[in-house]
């Protein structure tokens, strides 16, 4: 496990599934979301599915919001997997999100995201969401995050 | 904020059948057409734990929501007064479902109770385009915008 995968997983024991609890991001934890990976610019979660995030009964398939926080917490956790070591903190400028087909009901939603592009303050984040195989995508993500690092001797 | 004649029968029946929303702990008030939708703070929000600040995905959801429940309320007003200012038996308006969506974070949501408002710029026959504002105890402080196309017709393929 790398150091950021330690960071974000932080105080769990042992996970029972795929991937580690995301126990450092509460919001994330109790959704049941799971860091499957992270290393290199790119970050894989898993979102396994849940009748408690259900947006539409009729068909169990899950709330499109629910999609939106698996894709801004994998863009996020992209940013952190970047090689530069000294990000203290990353903040969502903003988040585009275009949702091509419903969840599969009963399907853990896997997500993988790429920082293409950082710099000093802002790093460049495009991310996919899928059910049934990365050809067939839930839904697709841009996002922009401001970046904090570590103030500089004398900056 | 709740007061006697700001809750709607159907809000209510549809944020209690929907787990997600009720995951979040939504709850909405309509006053005239108007949507107001409160995301009380409980810690199951919050994303980063040292600021502490709300989870921008938790914030997203709610915004996504809130158009979602704006847009449905229209469509139950409108369908109340062509069916002689009663709301039919059994009724289950179709649910919007978004196209695409983009967030804008403008400050970070404490950990506090959060409000939503929706102002539908045009609603065509297939789709509809929403503006979406989050704020806490500002009004004119808002911590969120998005911007959407949401798909009004149960047909999808």
């Amino acid at each position: 496990m790398t150091d950021l995968s330690k960071r974000l997983t932080e105080g769990v024991a042992a996970s029972d599934g795929e991937g580690a609890v995301l126990a450092g991001v509460p919001h994330s934890a109790a959704m049941g979301m799971r860091l499957i990976s992270a290393e290199g610019g790119e970050a894989i979660l898993m979102l396994p599915y849940s009748d408690e995030l259900v947006g539409d009964i009729t068909t169990g398939v899950l709330g499109g919001g629910a999609i939106t926080a698996l894709l801004d917490t994998c863009c996020g956790a992209s940013v952190f997997a970047c090689k530069t070591k000294d990000i203290l903190s990353t903040a969502t400028l903003d988040l585009r999100i275009d949702y091509m087909r419903p969840a599969t009901p009963g399907k853990d939603v896997y997500a993988h995201a790429e920082c293409y592009r950082i710099t000093r303050s802002v790093a460049f984040v495009r991310a996919l969401a899928w059910t049934e195989g990365r050809d067939r995508p839930v839904a697709t993500a841009s996002a922009a995050f401001i970046v904090d690092r570590k103030r500089e001797a004398g900056g | 904020m709740t007061e006697p004649g700001a809750r709607s029968e159907l809000l209510d029946s549809l944020s209690a059948s929907i787990p997600y929303i009720r995951f979040l702990g939504l709850i909405f008030e309509r006053r005239g057409d108007e949507i107001t939708a409160l995301m009380p703070y409980k810690p199951d929000l919050i994303g980063n734990a040292l600021l502490p600040a709300l989870h921008g995905g938790a914030t997203g959801a709610f915004l996504e929501i809130t158009a979602v429940m704006q847009l449905v309320s229209d469509t139950a007003l409108k369908d109340m007064a062509a069916a002689g200012g009663k709301q039919p038996e059994n009724y289950a308006p179709v649910m919007p479902r978004p196209i695409d969506i983009t967030f804008d974070y403008l400050r970070s949501g404490k950990s506090l109770d959060t409000y939503a408002r929706a102002i539908v710029q045009r609603r065509g026959r297939r789709v509809a385009n929403v503006r979406i504002e989050a704020w806490q105890e500002e009004r004119s402080k808002l911590i969120a915008t998005a911007h959407g196309n949401f798909l009004l017709t149960s047909d999808r393929s």
